[in-house]
C-alpha cells in the first residue's frame, strides 16, 4: 500500500476515512489512490508539500516521482510517462502554470491525460509567495494559445483536496485532456482533519483509460465521432502511431487538410460541450428560501458559508453558490439563478476574474462584488459587512 | 542483396519534408540500419523529436513516436523511459532544439545518466525557418538574422555533454555513412546516456548562402571541418582549435544508471535495502 499509518487515518461510523493533513499530501495520497504512478515536477512553493508527499508514496507502489530541472521539464517528464500509458501527475503553482502553458497545449492537441495541481498564490510575477490567492482562474481557462476546451476543478475543503483530485484522475482518461485542480495556500497548507472515502470507494469508481484492442492496422486512435475522445493505447504494446502538436489525421500524423483540421478542433471543444453533466459540480448552500445570493468558490467559501450562518442568526436570508468545477462554468445553472436573485454578490480572491464569467452566464451586469488582494482570506467579517453595506 | 528500408519506413510519408541531397535522410538511413542489426523490435522502440527538420524525423520511423515541443525531447523521452525502463528511448533533435531553447533539458539527461540515446542532427543553420542563427553557426557565416556575418560564438557540444555527466559521447559526419551507423549503434547499445553529434549538410539554407554554392560544397566543408580523434589527437593546439574530431569521443561503463539508481529508490522505500548514502556512489563530491 502506498499509505502510511496515517495516511490510512481511521474508519469513522460512516465507514468514512478520517485522516490529518495538509490539502497538499491530500492530494498527493488522492494520486496514488486513483492509481498514478508517475510524478513529474519542481519545487514551487505553495505547492511543493504535494512532491515531498508524492516522492515517498509512489516509490512504496513501485511508481516513479522525479524533480525535474524546470517546471516546463515537470510537466513534459510525466506527459511523456503519460502518453506511454500511465497514469501521471505534476504540482506547480501560477508561475508555473506561466511556464508549463506551452506543453499543456500539446496535451491538449495530442489529448493526453495529466492531472495538474495548482495550489494557487498572490501574483502576478513573483507576487505573494507564501500567501493567499485565487488569481489563476482565468490563466487555468486557457495557459496556452490556441482553441481548446479546459476543465479546471476548484477544491473548497480540505477533503475536497483528496476528491477533487480523484475526480480529475478519472476525468482526464475519460475526457483525455489535462484536469487543473486548483487549491490555493490556504487549502494545501491547512493541517487539519479530513473525511475521505475509503480506498476500496476510490478504486470502485476508477474510470479507466479507453484502449483499441483490434488489429493493428484498423487502429484510429484520433479517428474517433464528432464529440468523442481520442483512444490512445500504451506504446510498446503493437500499436504504433504518433503523437504530434500539430494538426493531425485519425492515425496522428500531420496534415493540413482543411476539413481535418476543422473537424479536430472542433472535437476538442465538443467532446466536452456535449458531457457537462459528466463534468459539472457545484455546491448550494441554504439557496431555497434565500433573497441574496452569495457566490464564491475555494477557499474563499469557507469564509462566504460562515457568513451566510452569521446572517441567517441575525435574519438576513443568504445562501450561497460554490461551483467545484469551475472550467466549463455552470453556464445554465447560473443563469437560472440570476433569474431568481435580484440580490447577488461575487467573492473573490482576485480582481474579479470568474464576475465576468458570473455576468456572462446570467446575462447581466448589476452583480456586487467583494475582492481582496493582498495575500490574505476572507473573515466570515468582510462578508457579513459588505452584504449589509451593499443590500 | 540491397536492404530494404520499407518495413522501419512509414512508406505513406514518404516523400520527406527534407529537401533533395539534405542529410537527415542519411542520418534516418544509418539509423535504421544500425536499428535493424541490432534486432530491435519496432515496438520496444520509442523515438521522440522536437521541433525543426530533424523534428519530422519521428513521424517517418515505424516505432512508437512523439513529436514535442521545442526543445523538450530529453524531458518528454525521459517519462517514457522511467515509466518503461526496459525499453529503448530515442531522442532525435536538432542543434536548435538541443543546445538553444532546450539546452538545459540536454545538460540534465547526460548529468542523470538515463539510458536514453540522443542523435544531434547538426547541421549549424535553423534550416527549417530560413537560416536564424543557431548555437553551432560558426562565426562569420551569414545567417537571416545576422546578415553582416555572425558574432556570436559556437561552441562544442560534445564537449558540453561529456562535462554534464553523458557517459557515451561520440560525432560523425553524414560523409561517412557506414561509420555514423556504426557509432549509432554503439551509442544504442550503450546502456547510459549516449550522446551522438550527427554533423549533416543543410546546403539550402547554410551552403548556398555561404558560398559553398553546389550541394557537394557543404559536404566538403564539413569534411574540412573534421578529422578522426585518433588523427586531431596528434595535432598541435592551434589547428585542433579549427577542426571536431570523429568517433567516439568518451565512454565510461562505470557510471549507475538513472533507472538502475531510481530502483534503489523504490527497493529502498519497499524495505528491500537500507537508505541511499554517499557510499552507492563511486564519485562522492
Amino acid at each position: 500500500m502506498a499509505s502510511d499509518a496515517n495516511s490510512q487515518g481511521k474508519i469513522n461510523a460512516d465507514g468514512k476515512r478520517e485522516v490529518v493533513m495538509v490539502g497538499n499530501h491530500l492530494a498527493a495520497l488522492a494520486a496514488v489512490d486513483s492509481g498514478c504512478m508517475f510524478f513529474g515536477g519542481y519545487p514551487i512553493t505553495p505547492s511543493t508539500e504535494v512532491m515531498e508527499a508524492i516522492s515517498d508514496f509512489l516509490p512504496r507502489v513501485g511508481g516513479t516521482c522525479i524533480q525535474m530541472e524546470d517546471e516546463i521539464a515537470g510537466i513534459a517528464v510525466a506527459m511523456g510517462a503519460s502518453m506511454s500509458g500511465v497514469k501521471s501527475m505534476t504540482a506547480t503553482s501560477g508561475p508555473g502554470i506561466s511556464l508549463k502553458a506551452e506543453n499543456l497545449g500539446l496535451c491538449q492537441m495530442a489529448e493526453v491525460p495529466l492531472v495538474v495541481v495548482d495550489v494557487m498564490r498572490g501574483g502576478p510575477s513573483t507576487g505573494l509567495p507564501t500567501r493567499v490567492s485565487q488569481g489563476d482562474i482565468s490563466q487555468s481557462k486557457t495557459p496556452s494559445h490556441g482553441d481548446y476546451k479546459s476543465i479546471a476543478l476548484c477544491a473548497g475543503t480540505l477533503a475536497e483536496c483528496y476528491t477533487e483530485t480523484v475526480r480529475a484522475f478519472n476525468l482526464a482518461d475519460r475526457f483525455m485532456q489535462p484536469v487543473i485542480v486548483l487549491l490555493d495556500a490556504t487549502l494545501g497548507l491547512m493541517h487539519a482533519k479530513a473525511v475521505l472515502p475509503t480506498v476500496e470507494e476510490v478504486e470502485a469508481g476508477i474510470v479507466p483509460r479507453k484502449t483499441f484492442d483490434g488489429a493493428p492496422e484498423d487502429y484510429r486512435p484520433y479517428g474517433v465521432g464528432e464529440d468523442e475522445a481520442a483512444v490512445l493505447n500504451p506504446m510498446f504494446q503493437g500499436y504504433r502511431y504518433h503523437f504530434t502538436g500539430l494538426h493531425h489525421d485519425a492515425k496522428g500524423f500531420p496534415t493540413e487538410e482543411i476539413e481535418t483540421c476543422r473537424k479536430l478542433i472542433k472535437r476538442l471543444f465538443d467532446k466536452v460541450d456535449n458531457h457537462l453533466d459528466e463534468i459539472e459540480l457545484n455546491e448550494e448552500y441554504m439557496l431555497d428560501d434565500a433573497d441574496i445570493l452569495l457566490i464564491g468558490y475555494g477557499s474563499a467559501a469557507l469564509g462566504i458559508k460562515e457568513a451566510v450562518n452569521r446572517l441567517r442568526a441575525e435574519g438576513i436570508k443568504v445562501g450561497m453558490f460554490r461551483p467545484i468545477t469551475i472550467w466549463p462554468s455552470p453556464e445554465k445553472r447560473m443563469y437560472d439563478l440570476g433569474q431568481k436573485f435580484d440580490k447577488v454578490l461575487s467573492i473573490e480572491l482576485n480582481m474579479g476574474q470568474y464576475l465576468e464569467e458570473i455576468q456572462r452566464c446570467m446575462g447581466r451586469l448589476d452583480i456586487e462584488k467583494l475582492v481582496k488582494v493582498n495575500g490574505r482570506p476572507f473573515s466570515p467579517k468582510d462578508i457579513t459587512d459588505k452584504v449589509k453595506e451593499v443590500f | 542483396m540491397a536492404f530494404n528500408y520499407d518495413g522501419y519506413l512509414r512508406m505513406e510519408k514518404m516523400p520527406t519534408l527534407w529537401c533533395w541531397g539534405c542529410g537527415d535522410g542519411i542520418v534516418l538511413k544509418a539509423f535504421v540500419r544500425a536499428v535493424d542489426s541490432l534486432g530491435y523490435a519496432k515496438d520496444d522502440v520509442c523515438v521522440v523529436s522536437g521541433i525543426g527538420c530533424s523534428g519530422r524525423f519521428s513521424s517517418y520511423v515505424d516505432f512508437n513516436t512523439v513529436h514535442t515541443t521545442h526543445g523538450r525531447t530529453i524531458a518528454f523521452a525521459t517519462g517514457v523511459k522511467l515509466a518503461n525502463p526496459t525499453k529503448k528511448v530515442v531522442v532525435v533533435t536538432g542543434d536548435g532544439d538541443a543546445f538553444a531553447i532546450g539546452g538545459n533539458h540536454t545538460i540534465h539527461g547526460a548529468r542523470r545518466n538515463i539510458d536514453i540515446t540522443m542523435i544531434v542532427i547538426q547541421n549549424f543553420i535553423y534550416g527549417l525557418t530560413n537560416s536564424q542563427t543557431s548555437p553551432t553557426t560558426p562565426q562569420g557565416m551569414w545567417t537571416v538574422t545576422q546578415k553582416i556575418g555572425n558574432i556570436d560564438p559556437t561552441f562544442d557540444a560534445c564537449k558540453l555533454v561529456e562535462a554534464s555527466g553523458a557517459t557515451f559521447v561520440a560525432r560523425e559526419a553524414v560523409t561517412k555513412p557506414k561509420k555514423l551507423e556504426k557509432i549509432f549503434k554503439q551509442a544504442l547499445e550503450h546502456k547510459g546516456f549516449s550522446y551522438v553529434d550527427a554533423l549533416t549538410n543543410c546546403h539550402i539554407n547554410l551552403g548556398r548562402k555561404n558560398k559553398m554554392v553546389a550541394a557537394m560544397d557543404t559536404l566538403d566543408w564539413i569534411d574540412s571541418i573534421t578529422t578522426t580523434k585518433k588523427k586531431w589527437d596528434t595535432l598541435p593546439k592551434e589547428e585542433q582549435m579549427n577542426l571536431l574530431p570523429t568517433g567516439v569521443l568518451h565512454e565510461d561503463t562505470t557510471k549507475r544508471e538513472y533507472c538502475d539508481a531510481y530502483q534503489m529508490v523504490i527497493d529502498a522505500h519497499q524495505g528491500r535495502r537500507s537508505k541511499i548514502t554517499q557510499d552507492d556512489f563511486e564519485k562522492k563530491i
